[in-house]
């Protein structure tokens, strides 16, 4: 018996206005998993959470959450969801605790149950003595783990997360990190956008790559790795005659290129015959290479072998303002 | 994996059947009325600590009271004595200026991440506005009180009984509850906070060309009409009949009519506008 789908997505559409933001996005999550919809601005990640999490309608086709339909059975689902976006969803002028203890009331907890809660949940995310300040005094990660937080008082049993650590200095991305992994051990599904590589590889089981409003991968990070290939050569050469040289020897086979650090990346399988060869085709009167070093490919590599940019380069067409609700006059 | 390790104890959704926080599916009109209740504590206790709002709330009738009736009032020919005769004016003022600041806080909420939260929980948008416009009630009564206070001080004394006590107290609730909600709706059209507080001012006017501050028979003809006919008016004579125990006509009624109206129009447009906000 295969494992029960949490999300289960099938041809997706959306617009707003003339801009085309999906255009036929599938998904399929199973219990228990974390899955990161990895993208660059505007290739539809905010959207794709919106619709599944109740908040917006599709233009065309259908989606279930934790065994219901979004549209039909709204209700049931948004009983079984937290979505947290890109902005926290705290107010500044209450304290921690209050906002959580809001949460639970809003939740469906009676009053003794609701405070109970936050006080469990200010204590699990480090937040106990904070949470008698008002949120306005908390620093950028402090609201982030609040936000957090006050997801998790109903329980959910689906929590969408919206891009969880953008805007976030590297410590509190950290802590952030954490609290996802002990989520993920808890046992819920979690569904996270990010357009970090580095965030999607290291917390999901399963990378979907969207672009343009549509998947252009699926898999897990290493089996996306695999696609590409498995290993990257990076040469660091002498000066910018030879940097010029070897790039025009490898006639766009590599994937990564700074002229200013003098670096080349070219995929290979890292065996010591490829890489000789390698070596030998484009320094033939060793010279040009002045060092290199092979490593297991990223998922920038990826990324780039996929979609044809850099993840951090925007896709064309790009609707930067993918986060609003809507787009005036509409 | 198991349930009980130290990670998956307290985030995890409980196994069915053994849910430490049960959460009851109450009826849809329950559960509004609830998320009401909530949301209205919320308003106040964010408006209790919006130090600059609560002062500027408080205290701005009672010094444009106090304006009227030691700079202008002595220029101001009623019949009576002029502190008597404004004391309607500064609370429609007052009132108006208060429900104001609901379209601020109404926008602040939709702009903001904190209207997804709510949605994903199931929060009814028609929840969030009543929260608003209760709590804006509650403070403007608050002011209210404040302005009476000061009032008696310097010398307002009104002749009314009992029952005109409460039937003053009645229209003048009606019609904080009307503009609250007329300003929700604005809440819910503006695209900032900056823009809703544009909102004030025109509600903040709108008792000068009434019978508020000084007699209609003082304004040039042109502007009777509208000064007669414009919603505060009615409301203002009311209560001003009802205080001083004089004879009110149709005011009461015309009153009436106006804020049910105000209040009818504007439910029923937020909840449009919220939809459309939203979808």
């Amino acid at each position: 018996m295969s494992a029960q789908l949490m999300i289960e997505a099938r041809g997706l559409e959306k617009s707003y206005g003339a801009v085309r933001v999906l255009s036929g996005v599938d998904l399929e999550v199973e219990r228990g998993r974390v899955i990161a919809l990895l993208g660059p601005n505007g290739a539809g990640k905010t959207t794709t959470v919106r619709i599944l999490a109740t908040l917006a309608r599709a233009d065309a086709g259908a989606a279930r959450v934790a065994g219901f339909d979004v549209v039909a059975e709204r209700r049931q689902v948004r009983r079984r969801i937290s979505l947290t976006g890109q902005y926290a969803a705290l107010d500044e002028l209450q304290t921690g605790e209050e906002n959580l203890r809001m949460m639970g009331r809003l939740s469906g907890l009676p009053g003794s149950a609701a405070r109970r809660r936050a006080g469990e949940l200010l204590e699990q995310f480090d937040l106990a003595e904070a949470g008698r300040r008002t949120v306005a005094t908390f620093s950028g990660g402090m609201r982030r783990r609040l936000d957090l937080a006050a997801s998790l008082v109903g329980q959910p049993s689906v929590i969408f997360l919206d891009e969880p650590t953008t805007g976030l200095d590297p410590r509190s991305r950290q802590a952030v990190w954490q609290v996802i992994g002990g989520l993920a051990t808890s046992g819920v599904t979690i569904f996270l956008t990010t357009q970090y590589l580095e965030e999607a590889d290291r917390l999901a089981d399963r990378i979907t790559v969207l672009d343009g409003g549509r998947v252009v991968a699926d898999g897990t990070s290493e089996a996306l790795k695999r696609q590409v290939a498995g290993q990257r050569l990076d040469l660091v050469l002498a000066d910018a005659i030879a940097f010029d040289e070897v790039a025009r020897q490898l006639d766009g086979r590599d994937v990564q290129r700074d002229p200013k650090r003098l670096t080349i990346g070219v995929p290979t399988d890292g065996s010591a015959a490829q890489v000789r060869a390698l070596l030998d085709e484009v320094d033939p009167a060793r010279r040009a290479v002045a060092r290199f070093a092979v490593h297991s490919a990223t998922l920038d590599d990826v990324f780039l072998a996929l979609t044809g940019r850099p993840a951090d380069r925007p896709s064309t067409g790009d609707n930067d303002n993918e986060h609003e609700k809507e787009p005036a006059g509409v | 994996m198991s349930d009980n390790g130290p990670a998956g104890s307290w985030i995890g959704p409980a196994p069915i059947g053994t849910a430490t926080y049960p959460l009851h599916l109450p009826s849809r009109f329950r559960s509004a009325l609830a998320d009401a209740v909530t949301m209205s504590g919320r308003s106040l206790r964010m408006a209790r600590r919006n130090v600059d709002v609560l002062l500027t709330s408080l205290l701005l009738p009672v010094l444009i009271m106090l304006l009227f009736v030691y700079l202008f009032g002595g220029a101001i020919e009623t019949g009576t004595r002029y502190v008597t005769y404004v004391v309607p004016g500064v609370l429609l003022l007052s009132a108006g200026f208060g429900a104001a600041s609901t379209a601020v806080s109404v926008t602040t909420d939709m702009t903001g991440g904190i209207i997804d939260r709510f949605r994903s929980l199931d929060v009814a948008g028609a929840s969030v506005l009543a929260g608003h416009v209760a709590a804006s009630v509650v403070r403007n009564l608050a002011s209210t009180v404040l302005v009476f206070g000061v009032a008696f001080l310097i010398g307002f004394r009104p002749s009314a009984g009992p029952l005109d006590w409460l039937a003053a107290a009645g229209i003048l609730v009606l019609f904080i509850m009307a503009i609250s909600w007329l300003s929700a709706a604005f809440g819910l059209l503006a695209r900032s906070p900056e823009a809703a507080g544009g909102f004030t001012f025109l509600v903040m006017f709108l008792p000068y060309p009434s019978s508020a501050f000084v007699p209609i028979e003082t304004m040039p003809g042109w502007l009777h009409g509208f000064a007669e006919n414009q919603p505060v008016t009615p409301v203002i004579e009311t209560l001003r009949g009802l205080l001083l125990g004089l004879p009110v006509g149709s005011s009461p009624w015309k009153a009436l009519a106006w804020s049910l109206g105000i209040l009818v129009a504007s439910v029923a447009v937020s909840g449009a506008l919220f939809r459309r906000r939203t979808a």
